[in-house]
């Protein structure tokens, strides 16, 4: 009857750490395929309005971006208060953004370049004045074909 | 007797996958970025600029919005919540009305001759407008046009609009023109 016996004492085995791998890296192919690489550090504070007739950014290698907004606090000693546009990593000013576009379609493919999108990315409290700036600006480098960033609506 | 190779150690791969998890948690964004699109007009010399295009009071529907983010609709205050409303009418113009803009027969493929609207949307805002204001209203305004052509869509191919196909599209394109004019900004008062 030594079939059922507890033959001493038992020691629990280790949980197998062999698939721990695996697991990790499917975790890490998940994020690398749903996210999108951060394009700048954002030097301004950007709270974007809200919309509902959104249409999304399809190619993200076609788009350039132009941000303005209040400078960060750790900015605000040398660049003040005021909304400021931010190109790439370094504040600017209206007149940059001509050199700013140009610069933007010559790394562009030539047969992408039509296809370019402008995305501003504006504070909502952001006073027009700057924005008509900018869109005057970027009329006159026939960058015509805009997207206003916004968040979708929430329904109340 | 051939040496037995050892086998590498996959001890340390899981650290390995987590520091690149790690990494990758770190320096992306997982938000996709959506928003108005819009289309600007080409960029016309202001001294070349001629006043000849005169366009008929009734054609044109005029939206301010002023510094303290109020707005005018065709010369008196409005509420944001029934601009939609009061544009889809303008564009649509469904009874004719004398007040309401001009209709002209086109060709257009799947609907044959069609009466199509001469309106145009005029949005003009102060230079201290607040951005979200803005976009509220050009939102409502986009979705005025959306909506008229979704109706569109539905009475004529029984489908919404985003699931048609693109030559389908054009042509209700055709029918509801997306005309909203960004006149430059001027002092509201």
């Amino acid at each position: 009857m030594s079939k059922f016996k507890d033959t001493g004492k038992k020691e629990i085995p280790p949980i197998s750490t062999a698939s721990l791998p695996d697991i990790v890296f499917m975790l890490l192919f998940f994020f690398m395929v749903s996210t999108t690489m951060r394009e700048v550090t954002y030097m301004v504070d950007i709270t974007l309005p809200e919309a509902t007739e959104l249409s999304k950014l399809e190619k993200k290698s076609l788009v350039s971006y132009i941000y303005v907004g209040e400078p960060l606090k750790q900015y605000q000693s040398t660049f003040g208060v005021a909304p400021r546009i931010q190109l790439n990593d370094q504040f600017a000013n209206v007149s940059d953004i001509q050199d700013y576009v140009i610069a933007e379609r010559e790394a562009r493919d030539e047969a992408e370049r039509p296809m370019m999108i402008t995305s501003l990315k504006v504070d909502e409290n952001t006073k027009m004045g700057i924005v008509s700036d900018i869109k005057q600006e970027l009329r006159k480098s026939a960058a015509l074909h805009i997207n206003y960033s916004s968040r979708q609506k929430v329904e109340r | 007797m051939a040496k037995k190779i050892p086998e590498i150690p996959s001890a340390s791969l899981a650290d390995i996958a987590f520091m690149l998890l790690i990494f990758f948690l770190v320096t992306t964004t997982m938000d996709v970025d959506s928003g108005l699109e819009r289309r600007l007009p080409q960029w016309v010399d202001p001294e070349q600029l001629e006043d000849d295009q005169q366009i008929k009071e009734r054609n044109v529907f005029v939206v301010l919005v002023n510094r303290n983010n109020q707005l005018l609709v065709e010369g008196e205050y409005a509420q944001i919540d029934n601009l939609r409303e009061r544009a889809k009418e303008f564009m649509a113009n469904p009874t004719n009305d004398e007040s309401l803009p001009e209709k002209e027969p086109q060709q257009i493929p799947y609907f044959g001759e069609t009466m199509v609207t001469k309106g145009v949307i005029s949005l003009r805002n102060d230079l201290d407008t607040q951005y979200g204001t803005y976009i509220a209203v050009q939102n409502e305004l986009v979705a005025a046009i959306n909506e008229l052509r979704d109706e569109l869509a539905r009475d004529e191919f029984g489908e919404p609009y985003d699931e048609l196909e693109r030559d389908k599209q054009e042509a209700i394109r055709d029918v509801y023109p997306s005309r909203i004019s960004e006149a430059e900004p001027k002092k509201v008062d």
